[in-house]
């Protein structure tokens, strides 16, 4: 038992959908809009009454407006629930449009195995709101980077993340949000302060040998592994 | 077998007769130095996979005596640096160049590295010359390995032609805010405005 909790279950495509279920296959002529919509999008309206605002279908892929404050309650829920199993986050990210008056929207792409469905929530925030969501870490383990990057491009905060700081951008920068639609492509500073700023930097402080370390999955490696670790074998020959 | 019997060893005589030359030492010592160059490949991008072309078999660096490829700084006196070099990497660039014994050149390979290219935003460094010294610029996108290999002989001829009396090639400078020499950063920003260099360029508006 690895300190991640249950061990590994294979996840098999379409399993939910019984063995009658036709094969998946390409389809042929998708409508812009207005096509079918994934399911999954009125039983949310069905389960949370009022959460819902919006529901598009955009070249045959369904995207779900959802109230900010219940956001975190539906993946959850779709997550959960056996009629649903959205097992897998494939993104989340944000996007802001060059309409300044437009809101800035987070997005989750969500996929369920099972089901072979793809369902996309989108939360819109207003400007001049706090750019503020719940985070699904406590749900999807992947989403820690993914709510890195959307804070250190957008500088959108995600309540309850353990862990969040910048992660492509180095933590003491302070030009702002690169991936705003305020943000000058050069940057604010000049190219000689930048400069200055980026060399003063100490690779070693930022790079720390315990943020480098294996040695912390030591205990998750096979026993034999571990054990032609300890005698000092070589592996891999 | 089917082999012909290997040649007996050619020994060279150690009485009488021998063979010598005359040269210039730095002729000798800059003949070696250009012969076994040691690069190491700072590779970042797609520049790296046409390093990595050029140090296959069919365009085989080795022939120029670069047989061995260095992945440790302290082992190399020839820093390729292959590829676009973002500002959080400029620390980490310059400390593997200060951890490179001298005698060291520096080849910038391709358009990212040398003046960053179509990157000019907030996140590339514009031209890696501007946080270590470049001895050779190889243009291209990525550069052909041809192009790089031309970049390395031209190189060997920079190293065939310097002088060891001469020290001021092995400095390694600090900028000294003291010195009669500095222009601090905010001058330079000022001076260079309205005209643009690849350090600063015009910035835009928004």
């Amino acid at each position: 038992m690895s300190k991640y909790g249950q061990s590994f279950s294979p996840v098999v495509a379409g399993s939910a959908l019984g063995s009658q279920a036709p094969a998946p296959v390409t389809p042929k002529s998708v409508p812009h809009r207005g096509g079918e919509p994934n399911p999954s999008a009125a039983a949310i309206g069905q389960q949370f009454a009022g959460a819902v605002k919006r529901v598009d279908v955009v070249w045959g892929e369904t995207t779900v407006y959802i109230d900010r404050d219940r956001v975190h309650d539906v993946i959850r829920w779709l997550h959960d629930d056996a009629s649903q199993q959205y097992d897998y986050l494939s993104d989340v990210t944000a996007v802001e449009f060059r309409d300044l008056e437009q809101p800035l929207e987070v997005v989750w792409h969500l996929r369920s195995l099972p089901y072979r469905r793809f369902l996309r929530v989108k939360v819109q925030l207003e400007k001049g709101t706090p750019l503020d969501v719940p985070s699904v870490w406590d749900i999807y383990r992947g989403a820690d980077w993914m709510e890195r990057e959307a804070y250190d491009m957008f500088g959108i905060t995600f309540a309850g993340h353990p862990d969040l700081r910048r992660l492509l951008m180095w933590e003491q920068y302070s030009e702002g949000y690169p991936l705003r639609k305020d943000f000058p492509l050069r940057g604010r500073f000049s190219r000689s302060e930048q400069l200055r700023q980026a060399l003063a930097a100490n690779p070693e402080a930022r790079y720390s040998q315990d943020e480098l370390s294996i040695a912390e999955a030591f205990e998750d490696l096979p026993a034999d592994m571990r054990r032609r670790l300890q005698r000092g074998d070589k592996v891999g020959e | 077998m089917g082999l012909s019997p290997r040649p007996e060893p050619h020994f060279v005589e150690t009485t009488g007769n021998e063979p010598w030359i005359t040269t210039k030492l730095d002729a000798f010592i800059n003949w070696g130095r250009s012969n076994s160059l040691w690069p190491m490949p700072f590779g970042t991008a797609c520049c790296a996979i046409e390093f990595m072309a050029t140090a296959a078999s069919k365009y085989d660096i080795a022939r120029f005596g670069m047989e061995r490829q260095a992945f440790s700084p302290r082992q190399a006196d020839l820093l390729i640096c292959a590829g676009r070099v973002p500002f959080k990497l400029a620390p980490v660039l310059r400390r593997i160049w200060q951890q490179m014994p001298q005698p060291k050149w520096c080849i910038s390979m391709g358009a990212c590295a040398s003046t960053g290219g179509m990157f000019d935003n907030y996140a590339v460094v514009q031209g890696i010359d501007s946080i270590i010294p470049v001895d050779v610029y190889v243009p291209g996108c990525p550069p052909r390995p041809e192009g790089l290999l031309y970049g390395i002989m031209m190189l060997q001829k920079k190293v065939m032609n310097e002088r060891s009396g001469d020290k001021s090639l092995r400095n390694e400078m600090e900028p000294d805010p003291k010195s009669q020499l500095y222009i601090a950063p905010s001058v330079i920003d000022e001076v260079s405005e309205p005209f643009g260099n690849s350090i600063h360029q015009t910035r835009s508006g928004l």
